[in-house]
């Protein structure tokens, strides 16, 4: 029923689009799509088979288009050998750096956002304004003075040091501090006369309310951690403490000898994995806190 | 159960004054209602009681002790919100339960009074509902049932029916009055709607511009109003009011004597409720009539006095039927219930 007025409304007055997009410019959009994905997968694609080679066959013209059987065998060197440290060591380093930068990035500017948004205190906006001025001063701009600060302390080498620098962030207290905006005064006052204390509050409601924006942040925090090159190339000589986006690099050799491009192809499909993982499992939850504002 | 005193209480924000000190007493179980136009500071006032805004002069006293200084949760007081104010993410059980919680009771003592509200309000089968899965209704009933959980012994409204369709505001508005008289709790309820006011008030706060125009029972209000704007403000529709002179005892609109008064001469308002006039072919006004909206039970009559141009509205009782716009009629006016209005302060002449 539904259906035929539908297709009568159609056939009255066909909307000028619509048409068209039944016919070839239909297949021609998907073929356009579909060779796209091709060409963005494609090298993804190419470090997959050359991970799965030998070393020779990689070097011999022309360059193999399918895998080949040393899968398991490259992929257990890499891991556990790998050419300077095992690339499960890496990974594990930059597993820990992409989680304390993310978590920490996240509670850092929900307690900032809750401070800025409830509490009445002198220089409020004064805070909130300096906290937004250091959007201007990403980590390469600020990059001396933190080594110093970061070698001062006796922070290179370790964990802290890769996280802690990377900590701050204006973003997510701005992100926050905007959706904190929305959530109703009445809501706030309720919890008062509820009896609930202002961190009551802060972990009774406004956290459980905030759960698909911070889902989000971490997404796009974990990614952003996870991929950091330049500070963690700075402060970790000891190869035991690399991270594996930086550890890929400290994989080529530096003279003449010849690069083991099986297992560092292999660590580049390894280090892709996580990033992916983390965006699949918590896709739900990260498109609902990009578009709809649950309240 | 509990009293609960305004004594000259003020707020200010910053350096505008917007309660220009209010004092009532209220009675243990009374329902008061806190009525007038948007913007004149009802919302203030409760919030003051409730805690949510600090006291600028003056002192609120809840049963005898003062509370200016005393956190909202240790006031003893519910608050139903205009919004509703529920927790998106809990379940009504969760909602209604949140306060005892933080207070510390146990689980089965929660859940018992969790029921115990839900019953009376009928909200047993919807506990493990969120507030987006009920209607508005409902979710007002929520907020009530949070607001009794907790036995209070003041319950604190902020305009809770606002955002209800017409037929649902009539129907809360009898339940809400009737819970209220079954648990004897002490009421502030505020509401811009006079028939809220009228029908749910024991007593009932008419407010102005951050001042309490006159305090008294919805009947005493409307049938004698203090001020000019306590008149117009109650009753629906509204008082007519006109300019009048009294000069040498007489009482006149215009050329026209309305009556004698024992007053000192000068100008005055004079106010008539609609349904003060009947038609009679003697009578002294004459009203043109440009717009008839019956009614059934009685019919509203909109024009202009002939006399001296003012608009006025008749209520002639039961049917009437005009023969087209502009037919003149003549009005005769009911002499106690002329009200006198000082026409420099607005208050009312004995
Ligand atoms: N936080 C505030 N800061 C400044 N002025 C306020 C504040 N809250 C209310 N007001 C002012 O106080 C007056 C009374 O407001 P309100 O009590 O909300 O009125 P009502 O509830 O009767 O509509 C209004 O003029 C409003 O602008
Ligand atoms: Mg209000």
């Amino acid at each position: 029923m539904a259906i035929a007025a539908d297709a009568q409304r159609v056939r009255k007055e066909p909307a000028p689009g619509m048409v068209e997009k039944r016919g070839r410019n239909l297949w021609l959009t998907h073929a356009l799509m579909i060779l796209g994905v091709l060409v963005v997968f494609f090298p993804i694609w190419l470090a997959f088979v050359a991970s799965t080679v030998t070393q020779q066959e990689i070097a011999r013209a022309p360059m193999p288009l399918l895998p080949g059987d040393r899968f398991f065998e490259n992929y257990a060197r890499a891991l556990f050998a790998g050419v300077n440290v095992p690339v499960a060591t890496m990974l594990l380093n930059s597993l820990v750096m992409a989680v304390g930068i993310a978590v920490g990035k996240i509670v850092i500017s929900l307690l900032s956002a809750f401070a800025i948004v409830y509490f009445r205190f002198p220089g409020r906006s004064v805070f909130f304004w300096l906290i937004f001025l250091t959007l201007m001063l990403p980590v390469e701009v600020r990059i001396v003075p933190t080594f110093e600060v970061v070698a001062g302390f006796g922070m290179l080498n370790s964990y802290s040091g890769l996280i802690f620098p990377l900590i701050a962030s204006a973003t997510a207290t701005f992100l926050f501090r905007q959706f904190f905006l929305t959530v109703p005064d009445e809501l706030a006052e309720a919890a008062r006369v509820d009896g609930a204390r202002p961190m009551r509050f802060f972990i009774d409601i406004l956290l459980p309310m905030s759960r698909t924006n911070i889902a989000a942040l971490f997404v796009i925090l974990f990614i952003y951690g996870w991929n950091q090159y330049l500070w963690p190339l700075l402060i970790t000589t000891d190869p035991e403490m690399n991270t594996i986006v930086m550890g890929i690099k400290q994989m080529f050799p530096s003279g003449d000898d010849v690069a083991d491009w099986p297992v560092i192809m292999a660590t580049s499909i390894l280090a892709m994995i996580p990033p992916v993982i983390v965006v699949i499992s918590m896709q739900k939850l990260f498109i609902r806190g990009l578009v709809d504002s649950e309240k | 159960m509990a009293t609960v005193d305004l004594d000259d209480v003020r707020k200010r924000f910053g350096s505008t004054e917007v309660i220009h000190g209010v004092s009532t007493a209220i009675e243990d179980g009374e329902f008061i209602v806190i009525v007038g136009p948007s913007g004149c500071g009802k919302s203030t006032l409760l919030r003051m009681v409730a805690g949510l805004e600090s006291v600028s002069q003056g002192e609120i006293r809840i049963d005898g002790k003062r509370v200016n200084e005393v956190e909202p949760m240790d006031r003893d007081i519910a608050m139903v919100f205009q919004n509703y104010a529920l927790y998106p993410h809990m379940s009504v059980r969760q909602n209604m339960g949140y306060g005892l919680k933080i207070a510390g009771l146990p689980k089965n003592a929660i859940e018992e009074k969790v029921q115990d509200a839900a019953r009376l309000l009928q909200l047993d089968q919807l506990l493990d509902r969120r507030p987006k899965q009920l209607s508005g209704g409902q979710r007002q009933r929520v907020a009530m049932g949070r607001a009794i959980v907790r036995e209070p012994s003041v319950f604190l409204f902020d305009e809770p029916l606002s955002n209800l369709d017409a037929k649902l505001r009539v129907q809360m508005r009898v339940e809400i009055k009737e819970l209220q008289a079954k648990l004897g709790i002490t009421s502030l309820y505020v509401t811009h709607d006079q028939v809220e006011a009228m029908t749910m008030a024991d007593r009932m706060i008419v407010m102005n511009a951050g001042i309490a125009e006159q305090i008294g029972s919805p009947l005493d209000v409307y049938e004698r109003p203090d001020t000019l704007f306590a008149a117009q403000f109650i009753g629906s529709p509204s008082m007519n009011i006109l300019p009048a002179t009294l000069a040498s005892n007489s009482l006149r609109i215009g050329s026209i004597e309305l009556g004698k008064r024992g007053l000192p001469d000068g100008t005055v308002h004079l106010g008539i409720r609609p349904e003060h006039v009947v038609i009679a072919s003697d009578g002294p006004l004459s009203l043109t009539v440009h717009l008839a909206e019956p009614l059934g039970a009685n019919t509203l009559l909109h024009g202009k006095l002939d006399e001296s141009g003012e608009t006025f509205t008749a209520a002639i009782s039961g049917v009437y039927r005009v023969n087209g716009p502009g037919e003149t009629i003549r009005l005769a006016v009911d002499d106690a219930h002329v009200h006198l209005f000082d026409s420099d302060t607005g208050r009312r002449i004995v």
